[in-house]
């Protein structure tokens, strides 16, 4: 799940750069990899402590993929759409998961378990097609491999 | 580790890595770039650090980059005193019993290499070094040589020269293979001119895209006037299909440094950039890596090698947004903004980052630079060819039999990269085309096989060099599915600066993405020629300038492809869903049910032993059944 929010925490994470306005980028990037999305009140600090407007900071949150201002699930599914994923039936994928998910690209499950988004290519278009889930990729999947990852995910994530 | 000052101490480390090279006992080296630890590399690797730690063997075990034949991995390399150097492929942890076996005991009916190497190129040394010496044992001399096999014998190595022959972790290693020789050789016997000079010479053009020669470009950069200038490796390899930059990243990242210090050194710029995608975990930690230890031996930092020359190198990671490939957007992002490019009536090396004199060359390209250093610029014109010199690394991808990431003299043939190199196409299915540029090139038709491989020859088939990525189609890949593939990912990567590019390739994508639903009206193709026009004029970025590449190159190559789909409604190739349709052969059905099994909807109804029937309101054409049919019984129509 996502950690509550910890307003000691951005601060922390804020002042390894020493208020330099140019590292917005890099916080909102630290700050995204500790909560695995952006809170509200993130942005917020932010823009008071790098003395950026707001409106500057939610356009680099939103200008980027990498950045997601909604929770993200335990486990981020991510789809290559690379050319050699595509070439490879890789579209198969993404609509078998999102049947199985039963979310379209981009939302996350209602027990919080899977975020499923595309991605525009891992670099391992020698295994295309690809998935990544949690960090791992999953090379040369099947549509019919899906629902037996899913599950192994899923009983990992609740013993968690 | 020690600093390194002089000659002798740059040695000294050469020869502590040349005995991790050519060790004196027996070393296994596991390929652990992300390709092979996706394949399954880790569990080899802690499979053999158990088995060697049980057994009680005095064998050091060792992590490399990737060698580039991607699709046989996990590989491991068995380096042996008197022995060639074995390569084993498609390793799982169940095989490393069999492999310690063969080492130890000499059990060779277990597990065969795929090849061996009698000896090591050390191209800055401009010589070769033999794994054993005189002539090669009995029991290897049945094994191929690496540069037998059709994929590396047309090959020449010098970006990836180290990549998969070194751990990126120990720089000795990288040393030991002439490793910071070049910076050696340009900071104390050249002048910053005479670097540039050289690079000039070469011929070397920029590797990520354009192709901008990059003698002229440092020379531009160390004219301009400012205190401060920078030097910045664009690692933010964006096209889709490409990764011969994150292999190089996370295979042999020194080269990368080494070429930015010889860089920074001939424009006189004392702080540098590496912008990584953020996609690439291992390149960063690699590089990361490489840096501190750079550092920490005096080659980054207020001294460099005892010279007084200063510069240091910092990593920024991207942020997932394709334009940053840009070098104003870069140069942006860089500053902490959103990645929007600019106009560039003042270029870069003038005004670039924080309005300073900004040079930036792609990772390839950095590769490159110690070697026409140490080897001469001369000597790296006389590969490739005349207006494209040196080598290019391409990743051949998709529809092809050798999978990987493969190194060529530049105006090779086509045909030889297809068909010598990458083995043809799988399954015997006819080559239809190759993709390259990414989202700003083209695809080249079959009947372009004899095509040289070079910027120019690229740029005027309509396509262009980019980054390099090469993704071969076949008879089942459908080029209107193409274009509308590469339209949607500019439309959700353009940054929506220039209204012609984010409104037009909108637009253009409605009109493709309706022709490959069966909808498309005659004058399409005309309306979509008028607009590729007017994005590529009044867009101000190449993002924008090129989009329309991949339209313009198939309607011109594939135009019969596009009147199918709009005149007749059909989609030759099989791939667009709502002009297809699967059906069951009654007479080659044979009712055994898989099909019906693995259906996802329950479209597919049928008893058993009993030809089976699809229920096409249900279907959802994910073509599962097609896949799992043994009996070729499930037709396209």
């Amino acid at each position: 799940m996502n950690k509550e929010v910890d307003r000691g925490k951005i601060r922390e994470i804020i002042s390894k750069y020493d208020g330099e306005k140019s590292a917005a980028v890099a916080v909102l990037q630290d700050l995204q990899e500790e909560f695995r999305y952006l809170p509200k009140e993130a942005l917020t600090i932010v823009s008071d402590e790098l003395q950026v407007p707001l409106s500057r900071i939610y356009e680099i949150a939103t200008f980027y993929n990498v950045f997601s201002l909604k929770p993200r699930g335990k486990y981020l599914i991510e789809v290559c759409a690379g050319t050699a994923c595509h070439v490879q039936g890789g579209f198969n994928l993404m609509n078998r998961l999102e049947r199985n998910l039963n979310i379209s690209c981009g939302e996350t499950t209602e027990d919080a378990m899977f975020t499923l988004e595309e991605v525009r290519c891992l670099g391992c278009c020698s295994l295309a097609p690809v998935v990544r889930i949690d960090g791992n990729i999953h090379p040369y999947l099947t549509q019919d491999e899906i629902p037996g990852i899913l599950k192994n995910y899923r009983k990992a994530g609740v013993k968690k | 580790m020690s600093t390194i000052n002089t000659w002798d101490d740059l040695n000294k480390a050469a020869k502590r890595g040349l005995a991790r090279l050519l060790p004196a006992k027996v070393k296994i080296v596991v390929g652990m770039a992300t390709s092979g630890i996706a394949s399954g590399a880790q569990a080899v690797y802690d499979a053999l650090a158990k088995e060697i730690a049980n057994r009680g063997l005095d064998i050091v075990l060792s992590k490399a980059g990737s060698m580039g034949m991607d699709c046989i991995e996990p590989i491991v390399d068995v380096i042996a005193p008197g022995k060639p150097r074995l390569s084993f492929s498609k390793m799982t942890a169940k095989m490393v019993p069999i492999l310690i076996d063969r080492v130890v005991n000499g059990d060779l009916n277990g597990i065969q290499p795929a090849y061996r190497m009698d000896e090591m190129e050390l191209l800055l040394q401009g010589e070769k070094k033999a794994y054993f010496s005189g002539s090669v044992p009995v029991d290897c001399s049945g094994i191929p040589q690496i540069n037998e096999l059709p994929f590396y014998r047309k090959q020449v190595k010098i970006a990836l020269r180290n990549c998969g022959m070194i751990d990126p972790e120990n720089m000795d290693e990288y040393i030991a293979r002439g490793g910071y020789t070049a910076l050696h050789k340009a900071l104390t016997t050249m002048s910053p001119e005479d670097v540039i000079l050289e690079v000039k010479t070469s011929g070397l053009r920029g590797r990520g895209g354009g192709g901008f020669p990059t003698g002229t470009k440092w020379e531009s950069c160390r004219r301009a006037e400012g205190e401060i200038k920078y030097v910045i490796c664009n690692g933010d390899e964006g096209d889709p299909g490409a990764y011969m930059d994150r292999s190089l990243m996370e295979g042999d990242p020194h080269s990368v440094l080494e070429g930015m210090i010889i860089g920074a050194y001939a424009i006189g710029a004392h702080e540098g950039y590496i912008y990584v995608r953020n996609e690439y975990p291992l390149a960063v930690a690699n590089l990361q890596h490489a840096i501190g230890q750079a550092r920490e031996a005096g080659l980054l930092g207020k001294n460099i090698l005892g010279t007084g020359f200063e510069f240091d190198i910092k990593i920024a990671k991207g942020a997932g947004a394709f334009v940053c490939g840009e070098s104003t957007a870069l140069m942006a992002s860089l500053e902490g903004k959103a990645g929007e490019p600019r106009a560039k009536y003042i270029h870069t090396v003038e005004q670039g980052l924080w309005n300073r004199p900004s040079n930036l060359n792609n990772v390839e390209t950095w590769a490159n630079v110690p070697v026409i250093i140490a080897r001469g610029g001369q000597w790296f014109s006389g590969i490739g060819v005349k207006h494209s010199t040196g080598t290019k690394v391409f990743s051949l991808v998709g529809k092809i039999n050798n999978i990987g990431l493969v190194e060529v003299p530049m105006g090779i043939p086509l045909k030889d990269i297809i068909y010598e190199i990458g083995g043809g196409i799988p399954g015997g299915r006819k080559f239809k085309a190759v993709q390259t540029g990414g989202p700003s090139g083209g695809c080249i038709p079959d009947t372009m096989i004899d095509l040289p491989v070079d910027f120019d020859s690229l740029w005027e088939a309509g396509s262009m060099m980019g980054s390099g990525g090469m993704i071969v189609m076949d008879d089942k890949t459908c080029m209107v599915d193409i274009a509308r593939y590469f339209i949607e990912f500019l439309v959700s990567e353009s940054c929506g600066k220039c209204v012609p590019c984010r409104e037009g390739i909108y637009r253009m994508n409605e009109i493709l993405q309706d022709i490959c639903a069966g909808k498309g009206r005659r004058g399409d193709l005309e309306l979509l020629g008028r607009m590729a026009e007017a994005i590529k004029d009044g867009s101000l970025c190449a993002l924008g300038g090129s989009a329309p590449n991949p339209v313009l190159s198939t309607i011109r190559y594939f135009r019969s492809e596009y009147d199918a789909h709009i005149r007749s409604k059909k989609c030759p190739a099989g791939v667009c869903k709502a002009l297809i349709q699967y059906n069951i052969d009654k007479e080659k059905c044979t009712g055994c049910m898989a099909c019906a099994k693995k259906c996802p909807v329950e479209a597919i109804s049928g008893e058993r032993k009993k030809a089976h029937e699809i229920d096409q309101a249900k279907c959802i054409k994910c073509g599962v059944c097609m896949e799992t049919c043994k009996f070729d019984a499930i037709t396209l129509s």
